[in-house]
């Protein structure tokens, strides 16, 4: 029996119908974007583990550097070489779609671009092991930028997939279903009536024709 | 976002740092930093992993919106794995299954 009421009429089969048909073609396409998004999906999730291996394990080793630096120089001395800062970064957001899901793109400038351009600070009064911390600093602050872009892409595409899932699911398992239900229930009564319709002009007709001619049959 | 000492060397690089010297501080800061009547103010929060734990919740607000992207990064002690978990949590939504 179908769940929900409904009036067997042959407009109301039509409309049942035409709803099935959406419903199909809706969950082939939903089913296609899925199976895209994962395909991406999947790419995203191997180049974000890649990218956050690498910047782990660049940072751990810049912040090596960086402890070494201080350990070679007092706490002041370091303090007062990185107050200034001579290298500014400009980050621009925009966005790129993928499968409707916009995702950002970052695209950052620095002002200087060769080592002695971004430090903030003579080389007179402080250590070589702070110019190597730097300089490792920025090599990984690279990878971050595009591990930042690649994890939060990840994320988004992540939600989407789910959403996605869930209608192809509803769709393939309630909607679709319950939309064939229907349809069977309502051509099986109508077929009913239509039998019970010719059986009733058959009984009329065989009356008719008794009355008329005391025709036995 | 970070320890000081993480964050200086940041500083030299020309980013815009918030050392958390408490991290009972860590909540207030970052709030100030998303604040929605700002909300392009940051596009990338790098934060440093051992005080994610406990703004788990403030950070996943962010987790369907494109700005802010909240990223953890490792902090002066090495790698918690933080942000591999995050990973983790994401494919797993994606997919129903952790397949890593």
């Amino acid at each position: 029996m179908p769940k929900s009421a409904v009036t067997p009429t042959r407009m109301v089969l039509n409309q049942l119908k035409g709803r099935l048909r959406t419903a199909s073609r809706g969950h082939k396409l939903l089913k296609d974007k899925r199976d895209e998004e994962m395909r991406q999906f999947m790419d995203i999730v191997r180049r974000n583990k890649a990218l956050r291996e690498k910047v782990d394990q660049g940072l751990t080793e810049a912040f090596a550097a960086m402890s070494m630096a201080s350990a070679v120089m007092s706490p002041e001395m370091l303090e007062q070489s990185l107050l200034y800062v001579r290298q500014k970064v400009d980050l621009g957001v925009s966005y790129k779609n993928i499968m409707s899901v916009n995702v950002p793109v970052y695209d950052f400038k620095t002002q200087a671009t060769d080592l002695t351009g971004q430090l903030p600070y003579g080389f007179a009064q402080t250590s070589g092991e702070l110019d190597d911390a730097i300089s490792k600093l920025y090599q990984v602050f690279e990878d971050m930028l595009e591990l930042a872009q690649v994890e939060k892409t990840m994320q988004l595409l992540a939600e989407d997939i789910e959403k996605t899932r869930r209608r192809v699911n509803a769709l393939e398992y309630v909607m679709i279903p319950e939309l064939e239900e229907n349809i069977r229930y309502i051509s099986m009564k109508l077929e009913e009536n239509e039998s019970s319709t010719k059986v009733r002009l058959m009984k009329v007709k065989e009356m008719v024709l008794q009355d008329a001619h005391h025709y036995q049959q | 976002m970070g320890s000081p000492d993480t964050v200086m060397g940041f500083k030299a690089l020309g980013l815009e740092t918030v050392p958390v010297r408490e991290p009972e501080e860590a909540r207030r800061l970052f709030k100030q930093m998303t604040r929605p009547d700002q909300p392009d103010q940051y596009a990338i929060i790098y934060l440093e992993e051992n005080l994610a734990a406990p703004l788990a919740d403030e950070i996943d607000r962010f987790k369907d919106s494109p700005v802010p992207a909240v990223i953890l990064i490792p902090g002066k002690d090495g790698s918690l794995g933080l942000g591999l978990s995050a990973l983790e949590t994401a494919v797993e939504r994606a997919v129903g299954v952790n397949i890593l």
